[in-house]
């Protein structure tokens, strides 16, 4: 049976079940999304934007799904038992692809703000997540999305109004549970009026020794001069797929922060999607990888300048050690109208044994003329010089290799604005590259 | 009003200008009948008195090409090609002249295109294959280079007087299961020149292919198979020019090139085929397989590349680095204008340890054009230290034209340095406002910028080739400012 059919089965046997278990406007777009999974199936690795990994094989094994939305017994606080110190966060937690709603926190929120499960907040206001939901994350476009569209139930809906600005960084625990092999389906939907501002933190965390494989699809929505900053800090284990897929449209003045951390995983695809329809927006968007053992890491971006006076800067750097295998593919796309567009694409790689392999392919798109576009690729090893130079004052060859390696990251981490977040990603990145980040056990944030 | 009166009179001059190489030659050639078939193969094998072994190679090819579908991924609006309305050999050599050797109106077309067939009167140093349509004119300078061991003549003439070279070597670079169009032409390929330069041997002249499209209705499959034994040298140019016809014309080539211990080739081009009108109408399809392996240790091969013409250019010339220490450059400039498109770039497949490759890439668009450069750098996992510098860089000159970049790496070795960095822009106002200053009018600024900018490029031909270079950049740009 081809990977495919089996989701074909499963949709073509259980839809009833899963719409019953979910919200009239997420299964309103429901059979579309099955038939436009039917009609592309896995994307082979012929398709450009899938060229680095097989996601027919990903999804080839058999994993359970939790469509009658079975409570799973957790305790999401003995799992994630304090947030990133000295960041104060409102913490919520998705435990699976399901909403957790017992014992949240008295989180703080300025009014209108509305952070909820996705499904229940549909149930409730189908008017205002029909505007929304599946827009941006067309499923006609990528299998992916489509399937996650077909069959996720639940997630994450942020609302910030006009003008509003949540101080707070809203951290999300995405928390895989589980005693069988689990797949899950997790949908954000972020929305952030004219004007407001947010920052969020997504944490991945398993806290269980299965084989999990997570889809997710965020979808924000950036009004005009409005600000969100989204981090994504994934660090599962070994055994642990995911596949994520977001989806950014930001309006005029707004302005972008997207950073993806990936320390620990098996096999991470994230793709990027961003698109200027304002003039005089801008995004940073940043990653940083670090892999070893069989771990494979594939980033791929697509920035879509539409309109004029758009900044966008992407920066992505990969530490690979052991087998591991990244791959970079970052395309900026500047449309006709795009005038006076600046963007600087840059990605860098140290490739630290001869079994690992990186895949780079920073590309750019341009029909418009007034444009600064400039994107740099490198691969390469620690500098010589700058090893010798630290022997050469006692420092032990793998202290100084270390304090290269984290030279190297520093530069992405440094470009994120939560500083707490920042100071605590230093710690993580020297632990992980001591090789004590090996097996998670709950959650080591908090470690 | 006066000064745009006068830009105006000025750019109207320039499009009147047009392509200089447009002009068709009356001659006398035999057209074979349209279309493509196992007999056709054979007829194109007969005519030019082949062996077995070689109508063996057609034929295999052929059956596979009849198994591929024309490949749609490149950056380029290539339509689906009617391989059965193209004629696939055509003659101009077939009604031989009374006591003459060459035609006299074959002579004097490449006179006109500044090519003589002349030895004597020929520019010193440079020996020519001169091929029209499907078959190779005249070879100059044949002799000469004998008497040093050099092997320079048309392909034709090669499998049938260097048998065992051509055999040994024919396809071992590009295999007819290569692409599509390998197997095209592996399949139909008509003359192309052959070049053996025998170990030890500096080629004392450059060798020069002029190619040459001028009957209607008709593709050119040109081959070229170069091969440097141990420790020998050659720089080898090539040109090429097309009457300017309302239909699309056809070329599909391979260019083979080997190159054994320490020894160096160098490989020019200036692609000039008719780029079609200025509403994208007509020109040729320029759809080339172009690869040199560097087998031996130390070897060098170096690709120079200047485009300007052909309504449509989709080629990667690429080396692959076996030899240990070997060093392979590219260094190109594709100019496209009016609705040109280009999607051109190399692959640098890094085997062998210590190999090093440089890439330099100056892509101008104007007009409606779009103009990729699409690259790959691969290190395989013995490539110890191999080193990669790829620059590539894009300007654009009118607001309608597209430039893109599509740089694929993939590295498989710890100890490999790769380095890739791509701008793309226009041409900077302060820059035009400086010669603005200087009294330099802004359709000449242009010109300065874009050869100053295509420089590092230029320099890297031969001297000839780069005041004709030079030349045809102006032309193709010229008109192309406000």
């Amino acid at each position: 049976m081809s990977s495919e059919q089996q989701y074909i089965d499963l949709y073509t046997e259980a839809a009833d079940l899963i719409k019953r278990h979910s919200a009239g406007v997420l299964n309103a777009v429901r059979d579309k999304a099955f038939a436009d999974f039917k009609a592309q199936g896995f994307p082979s690795r012929k398709v450009e934007r899938y060229k680095y990994t097989d996601m027919a094989r990903l999804f080839a094994p058999d994993y359970g799904l939790n469509l009658n939305r079975l409570e799973i017994p957790v305790n999401p606080y003995q799992a994630f038992k304090c947030d990133v110190p000295n960041l104060s966060t409102s913490l919520y937690f998705i435990v699976n692809d399901s909403f957790y709603t017992k014992s949240l926190p008295q989180a703080y929120l300025p009014e209108g703000v509305i952070v909820d499960s996705l499904s229940h907040v549909a149930a409730e206001k189908p008017d205002f997540i029909e505007k929304y939901y599946a827009k941006i994350a067309q499923t006609g476009e990528d299998s992916i999305t489509a399937l996650n569209t077909m069959l996720a139930q639940d997630g994450l809906l942020v609302y910030v109004p006009r003008n509003v600005k949540i101080d707070r960084t809203v951290q999300v625990i995405n928390i895989l549970r589980s005693d069988v092999d689990l797949m899950v389906n997790r949908r954000v939907l972020i929305v952030l009026e004219e004007g407001a501002e947010a920052k969020f933190l997504f944490c991945d965390h398993a806290s269980d020794d299965r084989r999990f494989l997570a889809t997710q699809v965020i979808e924000a929505y950036v009004g005009n001069n409005a600000g969100l900053e989204l981090n994504c800090l994934e660090e599962t284990h070994y055994r642990n797929t995911r596949v994520s897929n977001v989806y950014i449209e930001q309006q005029s003045g707004s302005h972008v922060n997207h950073n993806v951390i990936t320390l620990h995983n098996g096999v991470t695809r994230n793709r990027l999607d961003l698109v200027f329809r304002g003039e005089g927006a801008e995004c940073q968007c940043n990653g940083c990888v670090i892999a070893d053992k069989h771990q494979h890491v594939d980033n791929n971006t697509l920035i879509d300048h539409q309109v004029p006076h758009c900044t966008s800067n992407e920066l992505y750097k990969y530490v690979l050690d052991d087998e591991a295998v990244g791959a970079f593919a970052g395309l900026v796309l500047v449309r006709k109208d795009a005038q006076k567009t600046a963007s600087q694409e840059t990605n860098q790689n140290l490739v630290v044994t001869r079994k690992a392999r990186m895949y780079t392919q920073p590309m750019l798109e341009i029909y418009a003329d007034d444009v600064k576009c400039a994107h740099g690729s490198t691969v390469g090893q620690l500098n010589d010089a700058a090893m010798f130079y630290m022997r050469q004052r006692g420092i032990s060859e793998r202290e100084a290799k270390l304090l290269l390696e984290f030279a190297f990251v520093n530069e992405v981490i440094d470009k994120m604005e939560l500083e707490p977040l920042r100071d605590r990603l230093h710690y993580l990145v020297e632990k992980r590259f001591r090789g004590e980040l090996n097996k998670c056990e709950g959650c080591k944030l908090c470690k | 009003m006066e000064e745009k009166n006068e830009k105006n009179a000025y750019v109207k001059q320039v499009a009147e200008q047009k392509y200089e190489f447009g002009f068709t030659t009356d001659v006398h050639t035999e057209i074979i009948e349209k279309g493509l078939n196992e007999d056709v193969v054979r007829l194109i094998s007969q005519k030019k008195g082949e062996p077995g072994w070689m109508l063996d190679f057609r034929l295999q090819a052929f059956n596979h090409w009849k198994t591929l579908k024309q490949p749609s991924w490149g950056h380029v609006h290539l339509p689906e090609i009617d391989y059965q309305a193209i004629s696939y050999y055509a003659d101009p050599l077939a009604k031989k002249p009374v006591n003459k050797e060459i035609d006299p109106e074959l002579e004097k077309t490449f006179d006109k295109l500044g090519i003589p067939l002349e030895e004597r009167l020929a520019l010193s140093g440079t020996a020519v294959d001169a091929i029209m349509d499907s078959v190779s004119v005249k070879t100059t300078f044949k002799e000469k280079l004998r008497e040093k061991g050099v092997i320079f003549c048309s392909i034709g003439e090669a499998i049938k007087e260097q048998p065992d070279l051509v055999r040994q070597y024919l396809g071992s670079v590009v295999p007819y299961r290569d692409n599509f169009f390998a197997a095209l032409n592996s399949a139909v390929f008509s003359d192309g020149s052959f070049v053996y330069i025998p170990k030890g041997v500096r080629c004392p002249m450059e060798l020069s292919s002029y190619f040459r499209i001028n009957a209607r209705n008709t593709g050119q499959f040109e081959r070229t198979l170069i091969i440097a034994d141990d420790d020998a040298y050659v720089s080898y140019l090539e040109g090429c020019t097309a009457p300017m016809r309302d239909e699309n014309q056809l070329h599909a080539a391979i260019v083979e090139i080997i190159v054994n211990d320490r020894a160096e080739v160098k490989y020019s081009t200036v692609q000039n085929w008719y780029p079609g009108d200025e509403n994208g109408k007509g020109g040729v399809f320029n759809l080339v397989t172009k690869r040199g392996d560097l087998r031996g240790v130390g070897s060098k091969l170096s690709w120079t590349q200047v485009e300007t013409g052909s309504a449509i250019t989709w080629k990667y010339p690429s080396c692959i680095l076996r030899g240990d220490n070997s060093v392979a450059e590219f260094y190109s400039v594709a100019v496209t204008n009016h609705y040109q498109e280009a999607d051109t770039g190399t692959k640098m497949i890094h085997m062998g340890r210590n190999t090093k490759s440089t890439i330099i890439s100056k892509g101008i668009s104007a007009g409606h054009s779009q103009n990729s450069y699409r690259g790959l750098v691969r290190a395989t996992a013995n490539a110890d230290n191999a080193r990669n510098y790829s620059s590539c860089d894009s300007l654009l000159l009118s607001s309608e034209c597209g430039a893109h970049t599509f740089p694929y790496m993939d590295i498989h070795n710890e100890s490999a340095v790769i380095e890739h960095e791509a701008t793309t822009s226009k041409i900077s106002e302060d820059q035009l406002f400086y010669c603005n200053q200087r009294g330099i009018p802004t359709e000449q600024a242009v010109g300065l910028i874009v050869n100053g900018y295509a420089k590092e490029v230029l320099n890297k031909l031969p001297m000839e080739f780069a005041v004709e270079a030079q030349k045809l950049l102006n032309v193709s740009l010229e008109g192309t400012v406000g």
